[in-house]
């Protein structure tokens, strides 16, 4: 039901951006551009390197692509979240307060755009060679798509619950970006690059490499080279919905905390 | 006397806010709190419109964003449609109107009826209902034209027409209307009034009014709320608010030449400039008979009359409070 909201209003947004035809197509090619970029930027890393911390090209290659792709998912479909802070200064979120659809899901659907169309093919083309790699039984499978749902879920929990810190101090967009997009960028490596206090930091602090480090471990039938549980590999879901939980707690204790401005 | 419980039921209702200042020679900011309503107290019954009024930082935004959920109160009680706002906001939002005057909730750069579409499946209109609303409104709001066309190149009057349509299409109980005359014209303003009247007498929507504009309360309101520093001041009918505040209207006399003082009943002169006077006279008193004994013994070049200003009012009547 929230669902069929959120689809509606993001529906209305991509017509809206489709008023301005020329300025919709420039920003796809713009975007298309980067995104050649971007993969031109990677080739020539993996050119030369032959490994990365004992890890074959096609091996980074699954951990950039799983983790890239929840990561554009979740920016994709809730990237407004993190525009709140404006959205309490132009008193914005006091209207949306005012119509019958959960807020999350309002702010989440506000400005939908799908500029991140690019990045989302770009790293789903590269997860795609990466899988060609790997050595697949139904259990693979089973553990390569909750990887998926649940990355998206994790920068989900994580997007959300960040933001909310504008609830408390508003105009913090930047110390929110320092965790999921700096989440991200850390989980695109192989962890065993980092010390092991970052790895410890990295699974019970800000649990990314839940996002694609352990699971993807499983998927290259590796054993963790940091001596984890081997029971993480399997526990994406459960980082998953505990930090969407949490996240979720932070949100209403944020909206509750609210004291929207002047006028 | 009805035994019903009122719509809006406000009890012993409090807000505090915490702000951060900065003292001088103290590095860090010191913690304060700032009340911006206490005490508060009123009740609204079904089909009422009232209007809620007050100085700049007075507490009226305060007081809507309580009564529509936008904010949870630090102390006292809350209740509209037998809901607790800030608990069941998303519920009673389908019972509620809100027009914020100056924020625009339509969808820039789509025609008003793309807006309108959203609304229906948001608010889960039923087909039929929205159909008959939107031809309704659209027609006694005179829409019809703009319907397709897209909102920014509305003019502020009709966008503020759209903005009501918006609010109204799945029949809440309660309009709260937040400065809606604001920046429009005079015939738009008068429409925009008689379209609320008719809604009211109609459908019998209850409505909740803030505005600066008198003659907007002297046009819809039966009953006047005044607040100030976050406290009802006032509750009764506006007549009796004049009466209280001893506020006049001024009527602006230029003669054709230069005369002594106007001497008429009912009215004193406050100041002479040239061939121009100034005449006050009570607010509840009707201007007409001034009007004629100025005209009869005067050679009256042009008339127009100045409404008290409710700031004015206001001020008077809080000072004698005090």
């Amino acid at each position: 039901m929230h669902l069929r909201s959120y689809l509606q209003i993001a529906g209305l947004w991509i017509r809206a951006a489709w008023q301005y035809p020329t300025s919709f197509v420039l920003l796809a090619v713009g975007n298309g551009l980067i995104t050649a970029l971007d993969f031109v930027g990677l080739w020539i890393m993996f050119a030369h390197l032959e490994d990365l911390a004992g890890f074959a090209l096609h091996e980074v290659a699954l951990l950039y692509g799983s983790a890239s792709l929840a990561l554009a998912v979740a920016d994709t479909a809730i990237g407004s979240v993190e525009r709140i802070g404006s959205y309490i200064r132009t008193g914005r979120l006091d209207q949306m307060m005012t119509k019958p659809v959960p807020l999350l899901v309002q702010v989440c659907a506000d400005q939908f755009t799908l500029r991140r169309l690019g990045r989302l093919t770009q790293a789903a083309v590269v997860f795609g060679w990466a899988c060609t790699y790997v050595d697949w039984t139904p259990t693979r499978v089973l553990v390569a798509v909750s990887m998926l749902v649940s990355g998206g879920l994790l920068f989900f929990g994580l997007f959300v619950g960040f933001s909310c810190v504008q609830f408390w101090t508003t105009d913090a967009t930047e110390f929110a970006n320092a965790f999921t997009y700096g989440g991200a960028t850390v989980t695109q490596y192989p962890l065993t690059i980092f010390p092991r206090e970052v790895i410890v930091g990295l699974t019970f602090v800000i649990p990314v490499a839940f996002v694609n480090w352990y699971p993807c471990l499983y998927l290259l039938g590796r054993s963790d080279p940091t001596g984890m549980p081997e029971a993480f590999q399997f526990a994406s879901p459960v980082a998953g919905v505990l930090t969407m939980a949490a996240a979720l707690l932070v949100w209403r204790s944020g909206v509750r905390h609210y004291t929207s401005t002047g006028s | 006397m009805s035994v019903t419980e009122p719509l809006i039921d406000v009890r012993d209702l409090e807000r505090t806010f915490d702000v951060r200042r900065r003292v001088e020679g103290r590095r860090r900011r010191v913690r304060d709190s700032v009340v911006a309503v206490h005490d508060l107290t009123f009740s609204v019954a079904a089909g009422e419109m009232v209007g809620y009024i007050g100085p700049n930082g007075a507490g009226k935004s305060t007081t809507i964003k309580m009564l529509t959920g936008i904010l949870v109160p630090t102390g006292g009680r809350v209740r509209v449609a037998g809901l607790d706002p800030s608990r069941d906001r998303v519920e009673l939002a389908r019972r509620i109107g809100v027009v914020f005057g100056q924020r625009s909730t339509l969808w820039w750069d789509l025609p008003l009826r793309d807006s309108f579409d959203l609304l229906q499946k948001i608010y889960r209109i039923a087909p039929g209902r929205y159909r008959d609303n939107l031809a309704k409104f659209v027609d006694l709001l005179d829409l019809g034209d703009q319907l397709d066309t897209p909102v920014r190149q509305l003019s502020l009057g009709q966008r503020m027409r759209g903005d009501i349509t918006a609010a109204l299409l799945h029949d809440p109980e309660v309009l709260y209307l937040d400065e809606p005359t604001i920046g429009l014209d005079v015939v738009s303003k008068g429409r925009l009034r008689e379209f609320l009247r008719a809604l009211n007498e109609d459908r019998g929507t209850t409505l909740v009014l803030t505005t600066h504009d008198l003659q907007d309360i002297e046009a819809l309101c039966d009953r006047v709320v005044v607040i100030d520093h976050g406290t009802s001041v006032y509750d009764g009918s506006l007549a009796g608010l004049h009466a209280e505040g001893g506020s006049s209207r001024t009527l602006v006399v230029d003669l054709v030449d230069e005369a002594p003082p106007i001497s008429v009943p009912g009215a004193s002169v406050r100041r002479v400039d040239g061939p121009r006077q100034w005449l006050s006279f009570p607010a509840q008193a009707s201007a007409a008979p001034i009007v004629a004994a100025v005209a009869a013994s005067y050679d009256v070049a042009d008339l127009s009359i100045q409404e008290p200003d409710i700031e004015d009012v206001i001020r008077q009547l809080y000072s004698r409070n005090v």
